[in-house]
């Protein structure tokens, strides 16, 4: 399994490293919060943790802990416009059940 | 579903807690909102993908209100309740306002601020302001799917604390929380000297639709010092248009027009200006109510003529900014522009002769200062990186001081000073052999120690025994970016120092500011009188002390009868000082001061002649 970017994503994510000026890549991962017990993470990635998993796509480097893992693996990451809002959207086959506003999930 | 946006490492919001901030360009012609997402600045477009939006309101006859595009296209049919330009209003009476004779509005004049009646009754700008203020509230929340947790908007340099507050005020009816204001043209050096991270001096030249500002700017080491502003707050775009409006109304020999036609020459006008832009001549074309008809040319030429005056008068500002800064314009490194008037070519090539160097243009006049907002808001909501070294850019809101003899306060930092700032100001010892000296570090506008707010007591200690008035102690009050007062006292012969920090802000809520400084305006000339009585008394304090001093070193050269004279003037001099008529207290200082002349003559005799016993003429010369 992997964790990848669609090709919308990869351009906006390499749109704004380019103008960040600095990074290797992103990294995507969960934390335990939020009204449904799980949350995304994501975030600009300067460096690579020993322990991290590194994916492809697209050209860009996805970091992944290993902890993380598990919950998000298969995910592809998706950037997707809905009205004046715009952002990325994780499609995440483990998930079972997530709250309304689609920020935290359960497995 | 939620959309996410990257955040730097180890920033993820916890879900329902992203810090939603923007930045708003609350612009005389065209309002902006702009908001950073994935670390990248970028303005907010509506639905049908406009950035700007007009900053016209119009009131209907039905009780709707229509902002931007809507409302402009009502303005040559319904002019009376149309109002655009809301921004020159602001915090203004009537007899502040260019052009007021030739506005269709129905003015009524207030205290304080002038207001409209309109179909849906009396206006004040403020709330005219605000349902601006809430369309682009209302285009962020939907951009940004969530409530916003603030906004930085900005004002002019020039404006005052009338029209600032006015502002706030609008924000806070428009629902939005106000993280800060931010000068214009400094939003645009944030926007454009982050991006592009160089070095030197920067004027920042923003002709905007109602007011111009040129601002002098020094970045160093990712540092921005204002060094000098300037401008004139009723020159702008609009003007622009006013000058090719009155030259259709000249050419076409109209006789005095219609509210309505009035409005529909005026955004003919505005048209052709926008044309000239990358066009050689434009035309003007308009049917008028009366049936007339306008059927005109403007060449850029004409236009460059009819305006040239409006581009000279930018340029006064300008010198006297640079002048303020002590540079000359080869010193300027980068002159940014800010505004769509800039893009007018015959500014451009002004600005440019003037500096004598292409004017920087690379982002958009328009936004650039929205996006310098966001960014500012971005921060201030608490959205920065670790490590990020970013130096917030405000103003002290009450000015800094400390306390002299008296219990008068010295303002060291006026308020309005942007920060980081450091100024130092020589304070001396008020009695003979004095050791110590306690300082007092006070905020507020008030001329008297107990009506400000004391903030700190130190004191500086191993001052060497000296007359009183010769010791020299510096004392430096300095702001760093964070708001954070220090203060350092150092006598200047022994290098003794004494420190202190304090935050000055804490704990004062902005409506205890506003409250701080309207005690201030309001006792304005009670304080004077107060400051008046005080000094005298400090004055004749230390007059005392000077002769009781003289006279225990030098009573051999009075006579006895002399001697009981100024004892008496003394007497009477201490029985006065302590009441509050200041007229007595400078009688008999004047009368001490008399008694004294003599004894001081013979004293100054005494110590030439001991300087020069023993001593001839030659040594002297040499």
């Amino acid at each position: 399994m992997a964790v990848t970017l669609t090709e919308s994503a990869a351009k906006h994510v390499s749109n704004y490293i380019a103008k960040r000026g600095k990074g290797i890549g992103i990294r995507l991962g969960v934390k335990t919060s939020g009204c449904s017990g799980m949350a995304y993470k994501l975030e600009f990635a300067d460096a690579a943790e020993p322990e991290d998993q590194v994916f492809e796509s697209h050209g860009l480097k996805v970091l992944v802990d290993p902890r993380s893992l598990p919950y998000i693996d298969g995910t592809e990451l998706d950037y997707a416009k809905e009205g004046l809002n715009e952002g990325f959207r994780f499609n995440n086959p483990n998930i079972k059940d997530q709250c309304g506003c689609g920020e935290s999930f359960t497995v | 579903m939620a959309l996410l946006q990257i955040s730097e490492p180890g920033q993820s919001a916890a879900p329902h807690e992203h810090r939603l901030a923007v930045g708003i360009d609350l612009g005389t012609t065209n309002s902006l909102v702009a908001t950073v997402r994935s670390g990248l600045a970028v303005v907010l477009s509506d639905e049908m993908g406009r950035p700007l939006l007009p900053s016209v309101v119009h009131y209907g006859a039905e009780g709707a209100t229509e902002v931007g595009y809507g409302a402009q296209a009502r303005q040559s049919v319904d002019p009376r309740n149309t109002v655009v330009s809301v921004k020159r209003f602001m915090g203004r009476g009537r007899a502040d306002i260019a052009h007021i004779e030739s506005m269709p509005y129905d003015f009524e004049d207030s205290p304080g601020m002038v207001k409209l009646r309109t179909v849906q009754g009396v206006k004040s700008p403020v709330e005219i302001s605000a349902d601006i203020l809430a369309a682009l509230r209302i285009r962020a929340e939907a951009a940004l799917g969530g409530q916003l947790t603030g906004a930085v908007i900005t004002v002019p340099a020039y404006f005052d604390d009338a029209q600032r507050q006015a502002t706030k005020d609008a924000a806070r009816l428009a629902g939005l929380n106000v993280l800060r204001l931010l000068n214009e043209p400094t939003a645009a050096a944030i926007a454009y000297g982050l991006d592009n991270g160089a070095e030197g001096i920067y004027a920042v030249y923003d002709l905007g639709g109602g007011t111009f500002d040129i601002s002098i700017l020094k970045l160093s080491k990712g540092v921005f010092q204002v060094l000098a502003t300037g401008g004139d707050s009723a020159l702008g775009g609009d003007d622009f248009d006013h000058r090719v409006f009155c030259w259709i109304i000249e050419q076409a020999k109209l006789t005095p027009v219609s509210p309505h036609d009035a409005r529909l020459l005026q955004t003919r006008a505005r048209e052709a200006k926008e044309y000239l832009t990358l066009h050689g001549e434009a035309p003007i074309n308009a049917k008028l109510s009366t049936n007339e008809f306008v059927d005109l040319k403007l060449t850029s030429e004409v236009f460059n003529e009819i305006s040239k005056t409006l581009v000279q008068k930018t340029l006064g500002p300008t010198r006297k900014a640079l002048r303020d800064a002590g540079l000359a314009p080869e010193d300027v490194k980068g002159v940014v522009m800010v505004g769509g008037a800039t893009r007018m070519p015959q500014i451009q090539k002004a600005v440019g002769d003037y500096f004598g160097q292409q004017p920087l243009n690379n982002l958009d006049p328009d936004k650039v200062v929205a996006l310098g907002a966001a960014i500012q808001a971005n921060l201030l909501a608490g959205n920065r990186a670790a490590g990020d070294d970013w130096l917030l850019l405000d103003v002290i809101p009450l000015s800094l001081g400390m306390e002299t003899m008296g219990g008068l306060t010295e303002k060291i930092i006026p308020r309005n000073s942007t920060i980081p700032v450091a100024r130092a100001q020589e304070f001396t010892t008020f009695k003979d052999g004095q050791s110590a000296m306690a300082l007092h570090v006070v905020q507020g506008e008030r001329e008297l120690v107990s009506d400000c707010r004391s903030l700190a007591r130190f004191e500086l200690r191993g001052i060497p025994p000296m007359v009183a008035g010769a010791a020299r102690i510096r004392v430096t009050f300095q702001v760093d970016a964070d708001g954070l007062l220090s203060v350092t006292a150092r006598e200047q012969i022994t290098g003794h120092e004494a420190r202190i920090e304090v935050k000055p802000s804490y704990g004062l809520t902005d409506d205890e500011v506003a409250a701080m400084l309207k005690d201030g305006f309001s006792h304005a000339s009670d304080d004077a009188f107060r400051r008046a009585l005080r000094e005298a008394q400090v004055e004749a304090q230390r007059l005392i002390e000077a002769v009781q001093s003289a006279l225990k070193d030098d009573a051999p050269l009075l006579s006895t009868l002399e001697r009981a004279h100024i004892d008496a003037c003394v007497a009477k001099l201490q029985a006065v000082m302590m009441g509050d008529d200041r007229r007595a207290i400078d009688g008999a200082m004047d009368g001490l001061n008399k008694a004294t002349a003599e004894f001081a003559a013979r004293r100054m005799n005494q110590s030439v002649q001991r300087a020069l016993a023993g001593k001839n003429v030659s040594e002297l010369e040499s």
